[in-house]
């Protein structure tokens, strides 16, 4: 590229605090970084801003909109679909909840009691993703359909009584309830909470297992004090994997809720998609990302691992 | 007692696999409802055996092409979002230059924004500018929101090589072209891959983006969305078996070619 590379290798290795020759230009980064950044920046960046001022707009369709510093429209979103938002934070709160608990035995079986079957357990997690994930969730449709055998033994062991008391359910249904979305929602994300489980369980040294133990510290003991403490960094970011993405999502709730569970991602499709009143699309997108934000900074300062992420 | 002993020993595996069924559960339905024959339009209850579905996968109006559509639109953002990605990762982990922080928080972000997010703000950005909805539309947006994938991918695998191997081929006289080609990237290529075959699959499946940016041109995701409301034809059920069967496959014949390759050099 430049003339440095013409020159001949040095013969005799450089003395320690020489570095050997940059044998690529100074620009080389900026050549490398400039595709792929431009591209975030006009598809990726740029958008939030067209967003950002597309929610503080009035007008129509037909006449064209422009920007009124209209903000308004945020309060507006806000007292209309307060109940859709959260709806979205509590059956994403509860999917993260269920995916660390069904997640977290799964990750430590394939980390530390697999053994020879630790590869196929781990094509068996992650060959689902390559399976369309609507499909899958539609076969969610044939197993809490009414009247399947799902929703039988449920009937049969007196649960569904407790939790259509509870609002979760509705009579002998599981369909089209708050149920049947939280466990689409737990489904799909689980194995995002898996990966960053199992790899963060995987690190953990075996030895330290054995010297608590030799401690004399019973198995729940040595879970409590070595295991978990020690899997928090996978705890965390699976946490937000699954958490970002759930309160998002607005195919749950379609496929296997109601109206009555429409998550605010569902408001966001319909405004956008069906409605056509962009402004208002915009202002509830811009929410959702600012409490989402907000949610996530929390929550990392609590956890108090910031450099993790 | 002796039972209460076995389970306290067990529990954790028993749990495990629990929840491995849970995740697998809807796959043996998909597969199971390939073979069914439905009396109406939706496939959600089991009638009677049949291999019909099987025999013709594209009996469907609509499902082959859509299906196409998703392999070419997956190809090419892969093909995009791994070149753009790799030469980033490169960037990031073999420079110094300014502007790092920003340029590692425009890569985190995209995969910290819920998907509805991107996918407006995509939107509005396209009707702005008049775009015509459609292949290329559909194209950016899946380039854009993969790149962020791969580069964590081959960041991971290219911050694992040992920079010595790259001066040592220096040393024996190779120029940096042939130093790329025959050293850095065949290590890196573990990297490269594992952030393709991410993308692929993300782009393959994506739904969300895809919904708000493709006007009226229909891949295969948005086709079987379309479908849950007018009545999944059984074919939708053949592509899944067929995609689940497909992965287990390229994995297990990718990890028997893994091993032979690794006791060679042992």
């Amino acid at each position: 590229m430049s003339t440095l590379t013409e020159a001949p290798p040095p013969l005799s290795p450089p003395a320690p605090e020489q570095k050997p020759p940059r044998r690529r230009g100074r620009w080389t980064p900026y050549w490398l970084l400039l595709p792929g950044i431009l591209w975030l920046v006009v598809f990726f960046a740029a958008p939030m801003v067209y967003q950002a001022s597309t929610s503080v707009q009035t007008g129509s369709l037909e006449e064209g909109y422009k920007v009124t510093w209209h903000f308004v429209t945020y309060w507006d979103a806000l007292s209309e679909y307060w109940p859709q938002f959260l709806r979205s934070v509590a059956y994403a709160a509860s999917a993260t909840v269920l995916c660390l608990l069904l997640g977290y035995p799964l990750a430590y079986l394939i980390a530390f009691r697999a053994g020879r079957w630790r590869n196929l357990i781990m094509i068996l997690v992650i060959a689902p993703f390559f399976t369309s994930f609507l499909i899958r969730t539609l076969a969610w449709k044939t197993i809490l359909a009414d009247g399947g055998p799902v929703v039988g033994a449920l009937n049969t062991l007196h649960v569904l009584d407790v939790t259509s008391w509870l609002g979760w359910t509705s009579g002998d249904r599981v369909l089209a309830t708050p149920l049947a979305v939280v466990c689409g929602l737990t489904y799909n994300f689980l194995p995002f909470m898996i990966l960053p489980l199992y790899t963060s369980l995987e690190r953990i040294d075996g030895r330290l297992h054995e010297a608590a133990g030799d401690l004399y510290a019973k198995p729940s003991t040595v879970f409590r004090k070595v295991t978990f403490p020690l899997s928090m960094p996978g705890v965390v970011s699976g946490t937000l994997l699954t958490f970002i993405p759930a309160t998002g999502d607005y195919v749950n709730a379609s496929l296997l809720g109601s109206a009555d569970t429409g998550m605010i991602g569902n408001v966001i499709q319909s405004q956008f998609l069906r409605v056509l009143d962009y402004p208002t699309a915009a202002a509830l997108s811009f929410i959702l990302m600012a409490a989402i934000l907000a949610m996530v900074t929390f929550y990392i300062r609590k956890s108090g691992t910031e450099d993790l992420v | 007692m002796a039972f209460v002993n076995w389970f306290k020993r067990h529990v954790v595996v028993i749990a495990g696999l629990l929840t491995l069924a849970y995740l697998l559960l809807p796959n043996v339905v998909v597969t199971v409802f390939s073979f069914n024959k439905p009396n109406g339009r939706f496939n959600y209850e089991w009638q009677r055996f049949s291999t019909d579905a099987w025999k013709d996968p594209c009996g469907v109006a609509g499902l082959c092409g859509s299906l196409s559509l998703s392999l070419q639109i997956a190809l090419w953002s892969t093909l995009g979002a791994t070149a753009l990605g790799t030469a980033i990762a490169f960037a990031l982990v073999r420079y110094r230059f300014r502007a790092r922080g920003a340029i590692n928080s425009l890569i985190f972000l995209p995969m910290a924004m819920p998907e509805v997010v991107m996918a407006a703000s995509l939107l509005t950005l396209f009707l702005n500018m008049g775009a015509q909805l459609g292949f290329w539309t559909i194209l950016i947006a899946h380039i854009m929101f993969c790149l962020s994938f791969v580069v964590t991918a081959v960041k991971a695998r290219v911050m694992s090589m040992d920079p010595r191997l790259e001066q040592a081929a220096q040393d024996l006289y190779a120029g940096p072209f042939q130093t790329f080609v025959r050293v850095t990237l065949p290590i890196a290529a573990p990297g490269i891959a594992a952030g393709a075959l991410l993308a692929f699959a993300l782009s393959f499946d994506d739904f969300i983006i895809t919904n708000f940016n493709a006007g009226s041109t229909v891949t295969f995701p948005m086709f079987v969305w379309g479908s849950a409301q007018r009545g999944t034809p059984v074919q939708i059920n053949v592509v899944g078996t067929a995609m689940f069967v497909i992965a287990v496959l390229f994995v297990l014949v990718s990890m028997v070619i893994g091993n032979r390759r690794h006791r060679r050099k042992a």
